[in-house]
């Protein structure tokens, strides 16, 4: 369609050098749907956009989170190590973040185990057992389930999750456990979609070789199909904890908050990003409270790496 | 083909966000022009101002920033006054640099160590009292300031201690460098260190939270007292309310401050003016649970020293 149009209406313009220019010229280049040219820009523009984020977004916050050691002169390793966070303490404030590392690692780690046995058995549920089925109804399910906005989550944990808890183990309510069970939700149909895709991937002849010889079905599944899909599997589940790490609102309604190091999954805690959120707004820009916040959001970033690298090595291995 | 549809698509969304746009600017600004219609009998001697003013930080201010914001805008039709959130910190940042017109804050400048307080002018806006909120189940009607510090810094664990039931103790906290947590660290804790607990940021989820656990204490601004789900605390025998603290008796009382960078240019130190003025003192202040700073028979300066006025 756009070419008729063009052709048509080449002959009728007057000026015979504009319309060669738009015929061939640098304005054609970039206006005709066609364009090679046109086409390889935007799609290069795209890329390093992306590229110049990523990097810019590495760089200023590694640039802001080492003030806090270079210009504040707080120590790097106390800092980590500490387990004394009171910024505001008038004589003698001290930055120990090692609470929220641990916190941060601890909602994670659990949500995991929360969220991974769940999962991987929705995926099976619906790739293996009920094909027909569970493609119609349980894939829209979990696509629901992940357009839920995290502060519904958050929400319905403060409301529900936090009295359970304080009903039947006692403590406020307000725990690691809480917070895990609330992220491990959040996470589940990440997981699910993922580890249901890698099942999928799996290739039918393995099953049909698994029969053949006379395996159940249940034998095939737990034998052959989960070995088959099983680095692809863990990704799915790292994948899930990266998203658990970042989360910070629904975790911040449930957790506590609270800064002294959990002894139980029945105690309060924070993480680094419920720390961020809570302090950011009331703290001053180039204050020590605000770089060491900073500080915080870089080693947030770091360990985030360490999962995105763990899921590169993890699907490197699958395809070797 | 796929293409035209796409980029018609595209047309589409900016077309139909470019309405909604516009839509939004009709409804403020009608918003505006119907509830003048009441005020323009005062505002119509006054001078004709245009121009925006940004207004942001505290969170706890904004509600009657905006209040009179709104009320200012439909005096003065031309004027675009934007009233953000973001916190005292930022609020303070902000006016530093010349970014916010108006940087709102629960806390004095000279208390944030890297904000050159002596470059921005204080407004004092309005007084806000707070107290300590306890659950009723715990049996305290009042502490005596030694008694609440103990409590506090979690040298007693029980309610029973200080006359209550025997209901294990259960801290709120507020995160750091927030205003209420700075005031009530200062003026009821005389400046302990509040022990561990729970850290909540909105007061909302703070009262929540007291309410409905027992034996759970932590505080707010007088104005969210609003039912008896949480018992309002009196402190050494003197009831927390809004006389107490006009008067001096009642020690836990902040200033809400409105900074400008040096002086503020004519726009700006008009609607100053305006919130200072008796018609916002004693009607948006009051009604979003403020006490005027007129009422106050003390004052207090940046160091916390409180003199008769």
């Amino acid at each position: 369609m756009g070419i008729n149009k063009t052709m048509a209406g080449a002959p009728s313009n007057k000026d015979p050098k504009l319309s060669l220019l738009k015929e061939k010229g640098l304005i054609k280049r970039f206006t005709d749907h066609y364009s090679e040219s046109r086409g390889r820009l935007i799609i290069y523009i795209s890329a390093s956009l992306m590229i110049i984020a990523v990097v810019a977004i590495t760089l200023f916050l590694t640039v802001q989170g080492l003030r806090s050691f270079v210009i504040d002169r707080l120590n790097v390793w106390s800092f980590v190590t500490g387990t004394e966070w009171y910024p505001d303490r008038e004589n003698n404030p001290s930055f120990g973040a090692f609470p929220f590392i641990f916190g941060s690692i601890a909602v994670t780690l659990l949500s995991a185990v929360i969220a991974a046995p769940v999962a991987v058995g929705c995926a099976i549920f619906m790739t293996e057992l009920t094909k027909k089925w569970g493609q119609r109804v349980l894939q829209p399910v979990i696509e629901i389930l992940v357009g839920i906005p995290s502060v519904v989550y958050g929400l319905i944990g403060l409301s529900v999750i936090v009295p359970f808890i304080k009903q039947y183990f006692g403590g406020s309510g307000f725990s690691l456990l809480a917070g895990s069970l609330v992220v491990g939700i959040m996470i589940l149909p990440t997981v699910a979609s993922i580890a249901a895709d890698s099942i999928r991937s799996v290739p039918d002849t393995l099953r049909e070789a698994s029969y053949a010889i006379g395996a159940t079905k249940w034998q095939t599944i737990w034998r052959v199909v989960i070995p088959a899909a099983g680095s692809s599997l863990i990704t799915a589940i790292v994948l899930g904890m990266s998203r658990a790490f970042g989360e910070a609102l629904a975790v911040q309604m449930v957790v506590g908050n609270a800064r002294g190091l959990p002894t139980s999954i029945f105690d309060p805690a924070a993480t680094l990003t419920t720390i961020i959120t809570l302090s950011m707004g009331n703290s001053t820009y180039g204050s020590v409270l605000n770089d060491a916040l900073w500080s915080l959001g870089l080693i947030l970033l770091m360990i985030s790496y360490i999962f995105i690298v763990i899921i590169r090595f993890l699907s490197k291995r699958r395809k070797a | 083909m796929k293409k035209k549809s796409f980029l018609a698509t595209a047309l589409f969304l900016v077309l139909s966000f470019v309405l909604a746009l516009g839509a939004c600017g009709n409804g403020s600004g009608s918003g505006a022009s119907g509830s003048d219609s009441s005020g323009s009998a005062s505002s119509s001697s006054s001078e004709n101002l245009s121009g925006k003013i940004t207004i942001g930080g505290s969170t706890a201010l904004q509600p009657l920033a905006a209040q009179a914001a709104q009320d200012f805008m439909s005096k003065h039709p031309d004027v675009q006054i934007d009233v953000q959130g973001g916190g005292s910190g930022t609020g303070l940042s902000e006016v530093s640099a010349g970014n916010f017109d108006i940087g709102m804050s629960d806390v004095f400048a000279e208390s944030k160590s890297n904000i050159d307080a002596s470059a921005l002018k204080d407004y004092k806006v309005a007084v806000v009292g707070m107290t300590a909120a306890v659950n009723p189940k715990a049996g305290v009607k009042n502490l005596s300031k030694e008694d609440l510090q103990k409590v506090f810094t979690g040298k007693v664990k029980n309610w029973k201690e200080v006359g209550g039931k025997d209901v294990k103790v259960e801290l709120v906290n507020r995160p750091d460098g927030s205003g209420t947590r700075a005031t009530f660290d200062e003026f009821a804790l005389d400046g302990e260190t509040p022990a561990e607990g729970i850290t909540q940021d909105s007061t909302n989820t703070v009262k929540k939270i007291i309410s409905e656990h027992d034996g759970a204490i932590g505080y707010m601004a007088f104005s969210y007292f609003t039912d008896d789900s949480v018992v309002k605390l009196s402190i050494d025998g003197v009831e927390a309310t809004d006389e107490n603290v006009a008067s001096g008796k009642f020690p836990v009382w902040a200033y809400e401050h409105m900074y400008t960078k040096g002086d503020p240019s004519p726009l700006v130190k008009s609607f100053i003016d305006y919130m200072m003025s008796d018609e916002v003192q004693n009607g948006a202040v009051k009604d979003t649970g403020y006490m005027p700073v007129t009422d106050m028979k003390v004052e207090r300066d940046a160091e916390g020293k409180q003199t008769e006025k």
